[in-house]
């Protein structure tokens, strides 16, 4: 849908897990969910995480394809790879810095969000963003999102990997990236796995 | 007597919980088949969140966010995107059954009907016309609620007529009444978002209003601040500006104590008070001893957060008070409501955008279904079942004497005390689960074990209908015409959007075919629920529930009435008591004392911790329909008992581990999730479940005495860890690992 962007925030998320159940009812994989979903850690908090997949300018996924399985379209979607070509070699589950794609051993395939294809191309919106009562996962235009707390940003730091994509993480005001790996918060002479840091 | 004649294992085996996990015809099937779409509404919840419904061949195959209706704008909770699932279900009972040496049989309408108007009479005319009880259900449609409530007063004559709402906000509707002279949220949700100040208290609304989340978060992100008072961090609670962590049966107390501050520092709104409201003396005086370091020591609240608590909300120019099932589920529960409400009266947050005080309902039609006489205290259009003057009206609607009019009957609970006592020999339950739903189920299944008839109109076999001589093959809410009220007060209309299958046949169409075989048939004569509409219309009017400008047309039209609506062009009232001015005559909103008194169970030496219980996003209510919904079961499958570390730290239980939970009544035994989210003092074990699971046989019968709500939210319980696991997972282990997956939906899974 033209002007609409994807947000995802999982500050708001209530771990109800409406974005699951209501994946699978989607027409393209029926009775498979494509949404990531996480109990950050339970004993320690009610916190929760729902997300679909980034939908990265340069897809990690795409690159390792050995079977070149893996298309982006022109509007930015990253689609789910094509049956007659994925071998189900799991370079990309392995590859992706999200975790988001999926071999489902049925289809020996590889599944993934293709952001309700089907849907959006049809001016509607993603079933997730549109059941999600909290709206962790929301598809609105830009000026909506702006009345939030939080803004968005689509740039995230993997180590030297610095990752930009089509779908937005809202994060505090103050932040502009998100980095996943604690080296990034870490004063180093070289950068380097911390591991193979010497005192 | 009412006693299943085989053993319920073989029942469940024949009639289930099974779980359905995929579509009519499978997951595949969809893509090559032709739907229609029905706009309706969720049937789980008080939500009523609007939905469009697939519809192929009779069969409800899937669903369809509904992104133009209002309230929820397409948006739904696991429970909706699943509740296609209930139709077309294995375990839909398809005929008439009697109660036979093989359990149940199939039999004829004919055969039920007359079976079941003769035991009635029977009774009736032994043990006089009380001896017999008619238990509704709040998720039955307004045009059901009020035929339940006119088939008892008329159909039977009995004045034991009350339904399941009973457990549910009955305890808000009893604060509300006589404080506005009204039962109803008395703002639209819409409002929500606008207030500077939202205090929840006892309301978990991430799982149990899902939708509510949204509006809460919008007003965060319009820069209000968000109080939570609660004994755990719920999904909500951990955004909370503010976080009190209660405990449990003491929010009488942290309210008190927050009007104590208010008036203490000056914060109340002195003009509104004289102007609007009475009493306010003496809830003062109440107040005068709550300082904030003695409620405090009452409620593990820190005094420095009561004090902030009180400053924010009676400093904000507009405030709002959001509450559930938290602090109406207490043998205190309408006084709980009475301090909301006297905290908003005081600081002048009423009936202004953005301020204000509300319950959240949590049946599906929890608000419509106590508005038209199916409790034993109202008549249609929430009259008083005592004023002479509504008993005049509705007995002329009705075409009946005055005189034979009955007076108010027995609440939910004391119907089942009076059915162990003997006094209530017969019972006729539609939409009700009370084996599981009630407070202490050993008790409730000895009493239903004592009927000397007991029929039931449901859709599924519940653990309850186990116990039927008789069960009625009813309808589905998606199988039948009507209305319904969502927490916020809108009218909503429910379409039908298929048939019952086989020969089960429409709820309204049983009582009317059973009035006539009672003889009351010339009170009976609809044709559709349209013809039951327009009485109810005409019953209501001049009401406080005012449906008289209410029709199908006008509700699909405006999407959603809000009642009251008392003529055809009147566009409905989305904010009650505007500018101040509350539905008593003297239009005054009144203050009502509000006074401590301990749990009705009470934590001691041998019993030194709180239990409390409550719901999960997945499953609702008494889990008649979604412990059959494969995904929704998968979520949650068994009740766990909630642990903080120092606790389970004090008795060597480790997460996973087996625990028994015993209170004064019983145990049960259930697995330990070790979390920091609740007091160290308190555990919690959710109650969707029947037999041993049954987290309902830990709790017990104290009621409020206004409101005569049962106290589920406050027991008194200690726990050790357990040797092993319990005989239901042991023998459920021998069966499988989970309950039976029907093999036709076992190949799609997965």
């Amino acid at each position: 849908m033209h002007g609409f962007e994807f947000y995802v925030d999982p500050s708001r998320c209530i771990g109800c897990q409406s974005c699951l159940r209501a994946c699978e009812e989607c027409e393209t994989h029926r009775g498979h969910s494509m949404i990531n979903f996480d109990f950050i850690d339970r004993k320690e908090t009610i916190g929760t995480a729902a997300y679909v997949c980034w939908h990265c300018d340069d897809p990690t996924c795409a690159q390792v394809c050995p079977a070149d399985a893996i298309k982006k379209g022109e509007d930015g979607i990253v689609h789910a790879s094509l049956k007659p070509r994925c071998i189900g070699c799991s370079n990309c589950v392995l590859a992706c810095p999200f975790g988001i794609p999926k071999i489902i051993p049925e289809y020996d395939q590889m599944l993934k969000c293709d952001m309700c294809y089907d849907r959006t191309s049809e001016g509607k919106r993603p079933m997730c963003a549109t059941v999600c009562p909290s709206q962790a996962l929301a598809y609105v235009r830009p000026d909506e999102i702006a009345h939030r707390r939080e803004k968005p940003t689509n740039a995230f730091q993997f180590g030297n990997q610095r990752v930009t994509t089509k779908v937005f993480m809202m994060v505090p005001l103050e932040q502009d990236s998100v980095s996943i790996d604690v080296v990034d918060y870490m004063w180093e002479e070289r950068n380097e796995p911390v591991s193979e840091a010497q005192p | 007597m009412a006693k299943p004649t085989v053993p319920i294992q073989a029942l469940a085996q024949q009639y289930g919980p099974h779980l359905n996990y995929a579509p009519a015809g499978g997951w595949r099937a969809e893509s090559t088949h032709p739907y229609s779409l029905t706009k309706t509404h969720c049937c789980f919840c008080g939500q009523q969140c609007g939905i469009q419904l697939k519809v192929h061949d009779n069969q409800v195959i899937g669903f369809e966010p509904w992104e133009e209706f209002p309230f929820n704008r397409g948006m739904l909770c696991p429970k909706g995107v699943k509740r296609y699932l209930q139709n077309n279900h294995p375990d839909r009972l398809l005929d008439p059954l009697l109660r036979s040496e093989q359990g149940f049989r199939k039999a004829t309408w004919d055969e039920t009907l007359d079976f079941t108007a003769r035991r009635l009479r029977e009774i009736q005319e032994r043990y006089g016309k009380d001896a017999v009880a008619v238990y509704g259900g709040a998720s039955l449609s307004t045009e059901k609620s009020y035929l339940v409530g006119k088939f008892a007063r008329v159909g039977l004559g009995t004045r034991h007529v009350d339904y399941n709402g009973r457990l549910c906000m009955v305890s808000a509707g009893h604060a509300y009444k006589p404080a506005f002279g009204v039962d109803r949220s008395p703002m639209p949700w819409s409002d929500i978002p606008k207030a500077q100040v939202l205090l929840i208290i006892g309301a978990n609304i991430g799982e149990c209003a899902p939708i509510t989340t949204d509006y809460v978060w919008r007003c965060r992100d319009n820069g209000g601040k968000l109080i939570i008072a609660d004994p755990r961090i719920t999904p909500i609670a951990r955004n909370a500006d503010l976080y009190l962590p209660v405990r449990p049966g003491t929010d009488l107390a942290l309210l008190m104590g927050l009007l104590h501050v208010v008036l203490r520092d000056g914060l109340e709104n002195r003009q509104f008070i004289s102007e609007h409201t009475s009493g306010f003396e003496a809830v003062a005086e109440a107040v005068q001893p709550y300082n904030p370091q003695k409620v405090a020591e009452m409620t593990g609240v820190p005094p420095q957060s009561i004090e902030k608590a009180a400053h924010w909300f009676g400093e904000a120019e507009r405030a709002i008070a959001l509450h559930a099932r938290g602090i109406e589920h207490q043998s205190k529960g309408v006084e709980n409501c009475a301090a909301v409400i006297n905290l908003c009266l005081a600081t002048g947050n009423i009936g202004r955008e953005g301020a204000g005080c509300a319950m959240i309902t949590g049946q599906g039609n929890g608000q419509g279904g106590r508005e038209h006489g199916q409790k034993c205290d109202q008549l249609p259009g929430q009259r008083s079942i005592d004023d002479p003057e509504a008993r005049r009206h509705v007995a002329s609607v009705w075409g009946i004497p005055v005189e034979e009019m009955p007076q108010k009957g027995l609440t939910a609970v004391e119907i089942m005390e009076a059915i162990h006592r003997g006094e209530i020999k017969g019972l006729l339950s539609l939409c009700f689960n009370p084996l599981v739903s009630l407070p202490d189920a050993n008790f409730t299944r000895e009493a239903l074990e004592k009927l000397e008839f007991f029929g039931v109109i449901d859709f599924f076999l519940s653990e309850t209908a186990q116990f039927a001589d008789v069960v009625l093959a009813g309808s589905l809410q998606e199988e039948e015409e009507g209305l319904g009220c969502s927490a916020e007060g809108r009218v909503i209309h429910i379409r039908k959007a298929v048939d019952p299958p086989g020969n089960a046949r429409q709820d309204c169409n049983i009582l009317c075919d059973l009035a006539r075989r009672l003889g009351k048939g010339k009170y009976f004569p609809y044709e559709s629920t349209a013809e039951i509409l327009d009485e109810l219309r005409e019953a209501s009017r001049g009401g406080i529930a005012d449906y008289y400008g209410i029709t199908y047309d006008k509700v699909d039209r405006q999407m959603g009435v809000f009642w009251p609506c008392p003529t055809l062009d009147h566009p409905g009232t989305p904010r009650l008591m505007e500018g101040g001015r509350s539905f008593h005559p003297d239009g005054k909103c009144r203050f009502m004392v509000t006074e401590w008194r301990e749990s009705g169970d009470p934590v001691a030496k041998d019993f030194p911790i709180y239990l409390t219980t409550g719901r999960v996003v997945s499953q609702y209510l008494s889990g008649t329909q979604t412990r059959r919904i494969g995904e929704l079961v998968d979520q949650y499958p068994d009740p766990r008992v909630e642990i903080h570390p120092r606790m389970a730290t004090a008795h060597g239980i480790n997460e996973g581990d087996w625990v028994t939970v015993t209170t004064r009544r019983s145990e049960i035994t259930v697995q330990a999730m070790v979390v920091k989210t609740i007091r160290p003092d308190t555990v919690f074990i959710p109650y969707h479940w029947p037999g041993e699971r049954s987290a309902n046989r830990l709790t017990h019968r104290t009621l409020d005495p206004h409101s005569k709500i049962p106290e589920y939210k406050v027991s008194a319980c200690r726990i050790r860890k357990a040797d092993g696991p319990p005989q239901w997972w042991l023998t459920r282990s021998v069966n499988g690992a989970q309950p039976p997956v029907l093999q036709a939906n076992a190949k799609e899974r997965r």
